[in-house]
């Protein structure tokens, strides 16, 4: 219908140009928000998706509840959908595009489909309703050899499908490929030397790639393969996206003096690969006016080049944890992606801290002598020297945290701060109230400055 | 312990400075750690040089808390907001304790700006304390090692100090459960507890040092000074019985030799 006549029927009519990119676009971030249900999510253009649900539906309660969750979900986008389960992809597809009459069960509701559903050309179908065959049913009570003689291979290549007789393979869509380059040898290359120089080049292939996308590489993997079939990976990462050749080529150098067996070309390497599996935006950035690079940079690169050398776990920043276990207030975590800080405790003004220096993680078991068995230590014997408590605060009672778990929680901490006859300061505690446990043993737990 | 309070001595270094191209010998300091005790910072011009090599030493393996925390709150407050790097042995933990963040933020210390390295070796640590005196941002990097290091012999020390005064990095060596032996530090400190002044109900009161200087690069050794760190004000302050206590203060002969190369320095 003409856009002028549908005009005169509907004055009213709203009209939207066809954009059919845009429809694409639409579908791929759906398709993407399907994710949420399983990792195979394939887009059926125009406007449908198959996802493959095998295995996956439990997760979500079984297939009726991940079925509202995601009409739930879309509706909410103000989409109306047509959602349909079968046995294989194509049967789900065509029950959920063709389906009219409802049926008692899967099989059933299959076989009443109109044979539309096949998709073959116009005429085919016009054909089979011509001779009488309305439904697959219909058309599957007869011999596959003579729907294929009469309606050529691909009607019944489309009914096996349907029917299950035939696979009918998913194409999932996946995350756009990151950022990857390779270079392949006609001759193999002998020596590392040259393997770096090739990695260099790679390393600047990829960055002129991240830098036309508006990212920078969190983390880079070189491959290096042997003609005799082994290959060698090399990762390494960085604390914020970077496009420096010459950083990465740093890192890449530290983490292959650091390897333990060197990388050893053999008969030779016969292909270099260089992937960035982990992209973020990075904005082009400036230098000071006042000339050199911002101070943060250097700090940065030296958290890099220490976690390519030693680890993640060996590089770290102290956060704050909201715990009054003493053990759990605070988390070393790795200084190449640890969150933003959180605020710590001020000191309270005048007051000698509470909290010492050095900690002990486990405490270290002690002997104690006390006056009077629930009160202050008087002496006591650690590492095997006994020290005299000059001084004491205390006790500050910390309990476990008894609303985590309901069984056993833990006992009671008795923390004192003591001083010895040489000035020096601890954080001792009894682990237990006498009411909790007969005999409580004593803890060091820290050291005060 | 080399004393260059014989205006000869001087004279040699000078000539030496010339023959090996060094144009200033103890060239021009980019500023002082001050604790802001005052008779300390007086008796070295103002505080701990930045940009070179300063040994702590721990009296007594139980003193390395008093040790770590003085360098740590020196190193803190004499650098801006500038991050501190703090390397460590991985058995540090189990020997001196983890470094407790919720404890540094009640000494008025910013946890957030220390990064922890944790070398598995000295070896190891000795490089990562190279890698890491070369990156100029950070305030200062503290390095802590537990007994003796057969890997920082005269000439890594050297290597170390020489890197630390290039880059500008003030570099604070905490040698724990180890005895002194020569080396090429600007200052060389011994630590220790102090007892604490009681607070009500005899309670320990605020953190107290106990600070010998045992060696100074062109000045005189000796001196020695009770500290107390206050965490409102972030100052370090006699301890206020201090004066009861003898030798708080350089002999005046010391000091007066200490003048001529002061100026010659400058």
């Amino acid at each position: 219908m003409p856009l002028a006549d549908a005009r005169a029927r509907v004055p009213e009519l709203l009209v939207v140009t066809h954009d059919p990119v845009a429809d694409a676009a639409w579908l791929d971030r759906l398709a993407l928000g399907c994710n949420r249900y399983t990792p195979l999510v394939a887009i059926d253009a125009p406007d449908g998706l198959i996802l493959d649900i095998a295995g996956t539906d439990h997760l979500l309660g079984g297939e009726a509840a991940l079925i509202d969750d995601l009409e739930m979900r879309l509706s909410r986008l103000g989409m109306s959908v047509r959602i349909a389960l079968g046995p294989t992809a194509d049967a789900a597809r065509a029950l959920a595009r063709y389906q009219t009459r409802p049926a008692p069960d899967e099989d059933q509701a299959v076989r009443r489909l109109p044979v539309a559903a096949l998709e073959l050309e116009a005429e085919a179908t016009t054909a089979l309703v011509r001779a009488g065959l309305k439904t697959i049913g219909d058309l599957a009570s007869r011999p596959m050899a003579n729907i294929a003689a009469r309606f050529g291979a691909g009607a019944a290549n489309a009914l096996r499908r349907i029917l299950g007789d035939a696979p009918s393979p998913l194409d999932p869509r996946i995350a756009p490929p990151p950022v990857a380059t390779e270079r392949r040898f006609a001759e193999p290359l002998g020596s590392s030397a040259h393997a770096t120089r090739i990695l260099a080049e790679l390393v600047g292939e990829a960055m002129k790639a991240l830098g036309e996308r508006g990212k920078g590489g969190r983390h880079f993997r070189a491959t290096f393969l042997r003609s005799d079939g082994l290959a060698r990976g090399i990762e390494i990462e960085t604390g914020h996206p970077t496009r420096d050749t010459a950083l990465v080529m740093r890192l890449f150098a530290e983490r292959m003096d650091g390897l333990a067996d060197p990388l050893d070309p053999g008969f030779g390497f016969d292909m270099i690969r260089l992937a960035v599996p982990r992209l973020e935006a990075m904005g082009a950035t400036q230098l000071k006016l006042e000339g050199g690079a911002t101070r943060n940079a250097q700090m940065d690169e030296l958290v890099d080049r220490m976690t390519t050398r030693l680890g993640r776990g060996r590089v770290r920043r102290l956060l704050a944890a909201d715990t009054h276990i003493p053990e759990q207030a605070q988390l070393a975590l790795p200084a190449i992606d640890a969150p933003p800080p959180e605020p710590w405790q001020a000191p309270e003004p005048g007051e000698p801290p509470t909290r010492p220096f050095h900690l002990f993680d486990p405490p270290q078991p002690i002997e104690v002598i006390a006056e009077v068995p629930d009160g202050p230590p008087h002496q006591f014997r650690w590492r095997r020297a006994t020290h005299a408590v000059r001084r004491y605060e205390g006790p500050e009672r910390i309990a476990a945290e008894w609303w985590r778990r309901r069984d056993n929680a833990g006992l009671t901490r008795d923390y004192y701060r003591v001083e010895d006859a040489q000035g020096r300061r601890f954080w001792l505690f009894r682990h237990g109230l006498y009411d909790e446990k007969p005999d409580p043993r004593w803890y060091i737990h820290g050291v005060f400055a | 312990m080399p004393h260059e309070s014989h205006p000869s001595i001087a004279g040699l270094r000078r000539r030496l400075a010339r023959i090996t191209g060094e144009a200033e010998p103890r060239g021009a300091v980019a500023g002082r750690l001050a604790s802001g005790h005052a008779g300390f910072d007086a008796a070295l011009g103002g505080g701990l040089a930045k940009g070179r090599l300063h040994e702590f030493f721990a009296a007594d393996a139980l003193d390395a808390t008093s040790a770590a925390a003085f360098a740590a709150l020196l190193a803190l407050r004499g650098s801006e907001d500038r991050p501190l790097v703090w390397l460590r042995t991985a058995d540090a933990g189990r020997r001196g304790g983890h470094i407790y963040a919720p404890g540094i933020a009640e000494l008025g210390g910013d946890p957030d700006r220390l990064l922890l390295i944790e070398a598995p070796d000295p070896k190891l640590l000795l490089a990562c304390a190279n890698d890491a005196i070369r990156c100029a941002g950070s305030g200062a990097v503290i390095v802590e090692s537990w007994g003796r290091w057969p890997a920082l012999d005269l000439t890594a020390g050297r290597r170390l100090a020489l890197g630390a005064r290039d880059e500008g990095t003030t570099l604070l060596m905490l040698r724990l459960a180890a005895a002194p032996s020569p080396s090429v530090a600007e200052t060389r400190w011994s630590v220790a507890a102090a007892p604490s002044r009681a607070l009500e109900a005899n309670a320990p009161g605020a953190p107290a040092f106990d600070l010998e200087l045992l060696r100074r690069r062109g000045g005189a050794a000796g001196g020695r000074w009770q500290m107390e760190w206050n965490h409102d004000e972030h100052v370090f302050g006699p301890k206020v019985d201090e004066a009861a206590l003898s030798g708080a203060v350089l002999p005046v002969a010391a000091r007066r030799a200490t003048l001529p190369h002061g100026a010659a320095a400058a």
